[in-house]
């Protein structure tokens, strides 16, 4: 056989059976684009913006939990990529970002385009290779895949000179695509410490990670909490690993959660950390975290057992194999008296939720969204207040509906993610809930949504502002607001409109509630601009560096006086 | 930390307070960057390197000379889950590998 590295390339994508790559060409990858336009297998998403694509990847990649791919050019087209590049690998979201370099002859001597593309990324990568030679990519494009998906997933960079592209070479055969590693040995001894620990526990809380969604261990955690009368608490990225009115669910934990929760914490006797990795935002001030508690702590990655808080047992592994493992050893427990210690808790100090009637605030908007919307509809956000809202209220019931930018916390994801999502699911209806700070940061990928004519509809939360800094500057700041309310209004629907999307904004609807189901009766893409009044907050709120037990705002009576 | 101008009136407890790292890695360009970006981005000093292939020239040794830490766990850690590290292993200060080059390094 004899082919060119570009076509080397397309060739072990197809067969590795990714079928849309989200890209944009340009000079250093012109062989490549020329070999995957004649690939009759693999659709090609024009994203507007490098980041854009790299978010379409991660969108994909979020809701099927394969890698996603995305292709840039050398240099301004590899910088662009960076941003969703750090933001998969804070998340651990397995994707495969291929960049076009200048030619090996002038590397290193300040080509035009070139940028140190190998160098920029090993900080954000799981891996990343420069190639050198076009046979190099029968090996390297397979163990791509098989990085970004093996053990914790995360972003893969192949940089390839432009002459490695068009280099011809011969071979004999194509080599297998690249698929994960088998996972880690379990160690019997430390799951039975895990088992003896949970056994022997009055009051433990089962803390879920994002873990176990890319393990997709959602029923296999929740059959544990159900075993063991385990109040469970999901981080950001684990919302939907239980359902949300599963009863042992006691939702989010950390910066936002409701006040119940984080009370629980404080009392629980032994932490019980699946696939979860003791984030500060969803820890607070550590010392002062589940102070009381023993921790088991179940993850694939051996770096993260011992990192933050020392486990009393520490299971490195697959947490799906852990789990199944683990539960024979659970013995049946009602530990009615924790259980009913918890229900208090939520009776007395439950997620406070104003105006969650009204469809003109936070709350209410978001509620009648998921009405709407269904419980099939695949749900993402940017980052801010609106986020914080959404992963309160959002009656999210399975693993992969929720995709959310957690460890990186990338004001831009939302809208690029929900196409990605909607390229992968097209029978689903996405919702991409937004702040108008946050679409600015990507809202050229309106253009995009059009064209592909994906069934996304952007929720944008307009408050002018960039309302959860704001809401920062009020609280710790003196009250001395600056650089966050913006002095001119933009008219998302008009800007929406110029790029051929259907829009509505609801400041000028009679009935607001019915102009939303109208956006969503109609099948692709649409902007609903949705007025929100600056002065709503995220609440509670932990101040950063305080312990969890210290939240502000958010009982239940206080806005009696408000 | 005042602690640290104790040490440097003794030349012994300067070196009871480091470690000796081994790693044998794939030799290509860049795996030094990976290595060494471990500690940068954690704002860790390696205070000595020693790089050499090793057999066929397919792998090369790596030492580092650092200072012990809490960290020091958790950067092995990390550093085992780098692609190109195939193992990591830690010794004692008092390993000769960089006694025995102390004639280089003369001022």
């Amino acid at each position: 056989m004899k082919a060119t590295g570009a076509e080397i390339i397309i060739q072990l994508l197809e067969r590795q059976g990714v079928r849309a790559i989200a890209g944009i060409p340009g000079g250093a990858n012109l062989p490549l684009y020329d070999a995957l336009g004649k690939s009759g297998r693999i659709h090609h998403v024009l994203a507007r913006h490098e980041q854009g694509a790299g978010f379409m990847a991660q969108g994909m990649a979020r809701v099927t939990g394969r890698p996603g791919v995305c292709f840039a050019t050398s240099g301004p087209g590899a910088t662009n990529l960076l941003t969703a590049i750090a933001d998969a690998k804070l998340d651990s979201v397995p994707i495969v970002c291929i960049t076009g370099q200048v030619p090996c002859p002038v590397i290193g001597t300040d080509a035009f385009q070139e940028v140190d593309t190998y160098g920029m990324s090993i900080p954000v990568t799981k891996h990343n290779f420069l190639v050198r030679s076009a046979r190099e990519l029968l090996d390297v494009v397979p163990d791509a895949f098989r990085i970004a998906a093996s053990g914790r997933p995360g972003p893969v960079l192949i940089d390839v000179p432009k002459d490695v592209q068009r280099e011809a070479v011969e071979f004999d055969t194509w080599p297998e695509a690249g698929r994960a590693d088998a996972p880690p040995e379990l160690d019997a001894g430390e799951i039975t410490r895990a088992a003896a620990l949970i056994n022997t526990a009055k009051r433990p809380i089962l803390y879920l990670g994002g873990g176990v969604i890319a393990a997709n261990a959602g029923g296999l955690a929740t059959r544990l909490a159900e075993k063991a009368s385990l109040p469970t608490t999901a981080t950001l990225m684990a919302l939907g690993a239980i359902p949300f009115d599963h009863p042992r669910s006691i939702g989010m934990l950390g910066m936002h959660a409701a006040r119940h929760t984080n009370l629980a914490l404080e009392a629980c006797d032994l932490l019980i950390a699946v696939g979860a990795r003791f984030d500060d935002r969803a820890t607070g001030k550590v010392a002062a975290f589940c102070p009381d508690a023993r921790i088991v702590h179940v993850d694939i990655d051996a770096a993260e057992i011992d990192k933050i808080k020392a486990a009393h047992a520490g299971v490195v592994g697959d947490v799906a194999e852990v789990l199944t493992a683990l539960l024979p050893l659970i013995e049946e427990n009602p530990r009615s008296e924790w259980l009913a210690a918890v229900e208090k808790l939520k009776q007395e100090h439950p997620l406070d939720t104003p105006g969650v009637d009204d469809p003109g605030s936070a709350y209410g908007l978001i509620r009648l969204v998921a009405e709407l919307a269904g419980d099939d509809a695949l749900i993402s956000t940017d980052v801010g207040q609106h986020q914080m809202w959404t992963a309160q209220l959002y009656p999210f019931r399975r693993p992969r509906q929720w995709l959310t930018s957690g460890g990186l916390g990338t004001m831009g994801f939302g809208l690029p993610a929900a196409i990605g999502a909607a390229l992968a699911r097209p029978e689903r209806t996405v919702v991409c809930f937004s702040g108008d700070g946050s679409l600015l940061m990507n809202i050229q990928e309106l253009a995009t949504a059009v064209e592909e004519g994906v069934n996304v509809k952007i929720i944008l939360m307009n408050n002018n502002s960039l309302g959860l800094v704001r809401q920062q500057q009020e609280l710790f700041y003196g009250k001395r607001l600056f650089a966050v309310d913006f002095s001119h209004r933009v008219d998302f629907a008009r800007i929406a409109e110029g790029f051929g999307m259907k829009a509505r904004d609801l400041a000028m609807a009679d009935e607001p509630g019915a102009a939303l189901a109208e956006a969503f009766a109609e099948p692709g893409p649409c902007l609903i601009n949705v007025p929100i009044d600056v002065n709503e907050k995220a609440y509670p709120m932990v101040p950063p560096g305080a312990a969890n037990k210290d939240m502000i705002g958010g009982e239940a009576h206080a806005y009696a006086n408000a | 930390m005042p602690t640290q101008t104790l040490d440097v009136t003794s030349a012994t407890a300067v070196e009871a307070r480091r470690a000796v790292l081994e790693l044998t890695v794939n030799n290509h360009p860049g795996v030094m960057s990976h290595v060494c970006g471990l500690f940068s981005r954690r704002a860790f000093n390696v205070e000595g390197i020693l790089c050499m292939p090793v057999g066929d020239g397919a792998h090369s040794r790596i030492w580092l000379l650092v200072n012990e830490s809490e960290r020091l766990e958790q950067m092995m850690k990390q550093m085992q889950k780098l692609e190109d590290v195939n193992s990591v292993r830690r010794h004692a200060a008092d390993h000769e590998v960089f006694l025995r080059l102390e004639d280089f390094f003369k001022e």
